[in-house]
């Protein structure tokens, strides 16, 4: 990792911010929850001290080898198509975060949250509960296995459905690596219409969705998607362009 | 090889399935020698409050020091001691039970004034909005604190938590009349 020296001598990792076409906006207008709650004012400029250069280091206690593996966290397998999603947990010079907390949540394979707000008239699943939890491995690796969570209505607007998708939630290493963010599934014919998908930057959108890995299907089991995580990192510098020359 | 950073998405309305822990708000375990609350509403631009926001903190130990290898004071950890809280609001309020935090060098030859850094998930922000908690016992610290000093006079109040009877308490208001200070990290 490279620093930067400060002049009373201490040398602090660095994290620059991305530039406004690789960072999802707080509010957009066509998501109507952000109207009322997102900030109006400018933020203010905060340079990145030591509170900002570290952060919790979550570990094991956290998480059972079982947490990887949401089929298998009730007496029955849950309905839908088991699938497996992989990837690595990068910062922005490509290389892997290792011993890091990855936590996800889903719908069900009918698209139905067990969640006392969700009530559309989509059954629960008795043997899915929608939660994993993980640690990526020493190369940043990390791994779960699931059932594809379906599509779900939201209310946002008429006849407004949101693409399928995992949420995750990732710490890295220091506060300012800190991400919430959901995975989606390649092609997905609803992402024309959702404004969460559509609140991305044009040229990050494909970020955000995962790749069918067919040399991680498992014959006569499971599916698999494969999804790189990064986080912020030493790599960018603030309004530097991408690095496969995709101006789009 | 440079790797683009992967964009934010909101927690939307289901967190708690994902983002609860038993021990979430406990940065150090509740009656622990020391320990102080941390509370308070987030409300909206209506000023109603988000009964579905999530709050964590991230702070020093009492001796102004991390847990963490990239201090380059070296690590230093404190039995007990998290350092790091999450609360979700669903009781109206956010409450993280903690220690507080002594001051942290400004990489500048001085000192912060005590702080925690505090980062605000919820449904309708595509992003988290991040900003700090200040304590209104440490006038004199505060005065000389240079976040503190960069954000507008009449706006400070907003990141100024007043003391309780079992810690401090500091509104969080995501816009409109008195929107808290957010930082640009
Ligand atoms: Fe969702």
């Amino acid at each position: 990792m490279t620093g930067m020296t400060t002049p009373s001598g201490l040398v602090l990792p660095r994290y620059p911010r991305p530039g406004a076409e690789a960072l999802t906006p707080v509010g957009f207008p066509d998501y109507r929850s952000t109207a009322s709650r997102a900030p109006l004012l400018a933020p203010v400029d905060l340079p990145q001290r030591l509170t900002e250069v570290t952060g919790p280091l979550l570990g094991e206690g956290r998480v059972t080898a079982a947490d990887a593996d949401l089929t298998r966290q009730h007496e029955g397998e849950p309905q839908g198509q088991r699938i497996i999603v992989h990837g690595r947990v990068l910062d922005g010079d490509g290389r892997p975060v290792p011993d890091t907390l990855v936590e996800i949540w889903q719908a069900n394979a009918g698209g139905r949250y067990r969640h006392v707000v969700d009530n559309w008239p989509s059954p629960l699943d008795p043997n899915f509960t929608g939660l994993g939890r993980t640690i990526t491995d020493g190369q940043g690796r990390y791994r779960f296995t699931t059932i594809k969570p379906g599509a779900y209505p939201w209310g946002n607007h008429h006849n407004a459905w949101r693409p399928a998708h995992i949420h995750f939630s990732l710490f890295g290493r220091a506060f300012t690596q800190r991400l919430v963010t959901q995975m989606y599934f390649p092609d997905d014919p609803l992402f024309f219409q959702d404004p969460i998908f559509g609140a991305i930057p044009g040229s990050a959108r494909h970020l955000a969705i995962s790749r069918f890995d067919y040399e991680q299907t498992q014959d006569n089991w499971a599916l698999a998607f494969s999804w790189d995580i990064v986080l912020r990192g030493s790599g960018q510098t603030p309004f530097e362009s991408d690095d496969d020359g995709d101006v789009a | 090889m440079s790797a683009r950073t992967t964009p934010s998405a909101t927690v939307g309305p289901y967190l708690a399935i994902g983002l609860t822990w038993d021990d979430g708000p406990s940065a150090v375990e509740p009656g622990t020698p020391g320990a102080i609350w941390l509370r308070g509403r987030v409300l909206d631009g209506a000023g109603e409050v988000v009964p579905d926001a999530m709050v964590e903190t991230w702070q020093a130990d009492p001796d102004g020091r991390f847990d963490h290898p990239d201090d380059p004071r070296g690590a230093r950890a404190r039995p007990g001691f998290r350092g790091f809280g999450r609360s979700h609001t669903d009781s109206g309020e956010y409450a993280v039970c903690t220690l507080k935090p002594g001051r942290v060098p400004d990489g500048e030859g001085g000192l912060q004034a005590p702080h925690v850094d505090v980062s605000v998930f919820a449904r309708g922000l595509l992003d988290r909005v991040v900003t700090r908690i200040y304590f209104a016992d440490e006038a004199e610290a505060n005065a000389e604190d240079p976040v503190l000093r960069s954000v507008p006079a009449d706006r400070r109040g907003t990141l100024i938590a007043q003391p309780t009877d079992d810690g401090y308490r500091l509104d969080i208001r995501l816009q409109g009349d008195g929107e808290t200070v957010f930082f640009a990290l």
